[in-house]
């Protein structure tokens, strides 16, 4: 066996390929619905926080800017393996799965929030004066003329880091969910052969390469520019 | 309220853990001084050959920075650490922490230092020249700089997640601040330590986290 014979049979090896595709395709199906409920939950929190904060209500801001900091703060694999370990101690039984999306749902929460808000603030205050003088209420101002400037002014980056956010799904495999990169490693452990993390890196690069060329392009789309 | 407590707040259980959990926030501090300047100067590399005209150059660039983007960094990681074993290449937990960390942020900071880099206007690279200065030292000295000033608050913004980042190493047994953590969670049965962990990196990182938001809003204002 030559070195190349050895290095294809070792990462490109058709028999364990067609073996382990089932489960590595389970994995990406898990992979997907765990980033689809991460970026559902997290954005809409994050919106949520974001209208909180700009009804202007002091002790309530700081408990906000509080709670950002601290996801902003914390790495999210210290987040989910504290979920994880700790809640049980509780009696709050939480499976790997929603330990990890409700982990990565609050730090996309507070990044988004923190850019939501960069949005609403940097609306101009004649946007404001304008609607209000038209006889606008305060929410009807805040809801229908500044919130839609405000998002599609943060748009890419929203964008980037929903992307970054999304991509920390991989670290669920550590509390046993058995999504792309969990089913990759039960699977090298079974065959003593590195095929299915090869076949676990191109299943990340079909989901995500498109997603980073589509974010190349909002970016372009979106610029600062008005 | 009390099992709250007991659970994650025992001092007993945080004296007893604690001698593991400063060597393992020793260790982070360490892989951080290493993994940082590592993907600076990856992304420095990258960056600057990025913006030179030249299509044989720049897609495979192009194409090597959305590769690493893709990949999720505990992907990359694991793949280094069990994978190239099997191609006969044995690394230890550091060296594949600091393969992983180069391929992966390299690819992050080249994207912000390009970014910078096309921030700055042409005339300064015109002028530079005019004026005598080789291509080299006309990066160096006069379009670098001024591009690494533009994207600032990028750069420290992607500090803070490599910092935060090099919690999965945990995942390959380098015992940093995590892993320690949960080798004392693991014998204790009581996620106290787990949650000192937590409360270290909070106190490491909140003011890098206040830092850049007064960065981001001032770089906002001057947007507007």
């Amino acid at each position: 066996m030559t070195n190349l014979d050895r290095f294809l049979d070792n990462f490109f090896n058709a028999r364990i390929a067609a073996q382990w595709a089932p489960k590595i395709l389970d994995g990406m199906g898990v992979t997907v619905l765990l980033a689809a409920a991460v970026i559902v939950a997290g954005l809409a929190f994050g919106l949520g926080l974001a209208v909180l904060r700009a009804m202007g209500i002091r002790p309530l801001n700081w408990l906000i800017i509080f709670i950002v900091d601290l996801f902003r703060a914390l790495p999210p694999l210290v987040v989910i393996v504290l979920l994880f370990f700790g809640l049980p101690a509780l009696d709050i039984q939480l499976d790997g799965f929603w330990a990890a999306w409700l982990a990565l749902s609050l730090i996309l929460a507070a990044f988004s929030e923190e850019i939501f808000w960069a949005g609403i603030t940097s609306v101009p205050k004649g946007q404001w004066e304008a609607a209000r003088s038209m006889g606008l209420g305060f929410l009807v101002t805040f809801f229908l003329v500044i919130l839609p400037q405000a998002i599609r002014m943060v748009v890419p980056p929203l964008v980037n880091r929903t992307i970054a956010i999304t991509k920390g799904t991989a670290l669920a495999s550590v509390v046993a969910v058995p999504e792309i990169l969990g089913a990759a490693q039960s699977a090298v452990s079974h065959s003593f052969n590195a095929t299915p993390l090869t076949m676990a890196a191109a299943a990340y690069l079909a989901l995500f390469i498109p997603v980073v060329i589509a974010g190349r392009w909002v970016e372009t789309r979106f610029a600062w520019k008005r | 309220m009390d099992d709250f407590l007991l659970n994650f707040f025992s001092l007993d259980i945080l004296r007893e853990a604690s001698p593991i959990l400063i060597d393992g926030l020793i260790s982070t501090l360490l892989l951080s001084a290493l993994v940082v300047p590592i993907g600076i100067v990856g992304g420095i590399i990258l960056g600057v050959a990025s913006t030179i005209r030249n299509p044989w150059l720049r897609y495979p660039i192009a194409a090597w920075v959305d590769l690493f983007r893709a990949l999720p960094p505990l992907v990359l990681l694991v793949f280094v650490y069990a994978g190239l074993p099997f191609a006969g290449i044995e690394v230890n937990a550091w060296q594949a922490v600091a393969i992983g960390f180069f391929l992966n942020t390299g690819a992050y900071y080249g994207e912000i230092i390009r970014a910078g880099i096309e921030s700055v206007p042409a005339g300064q690279s015109e002028a530079a020249r005019a004026i005598g200065l080789s291509r080299f030292q006309t990066m160096r000295l006069v379009v670098l700089p001024q591009a690494i000033r533009n994207v600032l608050p990028d750069l420290v913004s992607n500090t803070l997640e490599v910092v935060k980042l090099t919690s999965i190493a945990s995942v390959v047994a380098l015992p940093e601040l995590l892993f320690q953590a949960r080798q004392a969670q693991s014998v204790t049965y009581n996620a106290t330590p787990i949650m000192a962990a937590a409360i270290a990196y909070f106190i490491l990182l909140w003011p890098v986290v206040r830092l850049l938001s007064r960065l981001e809003n001032k770089q906002l204002a001057g947007r507007r």
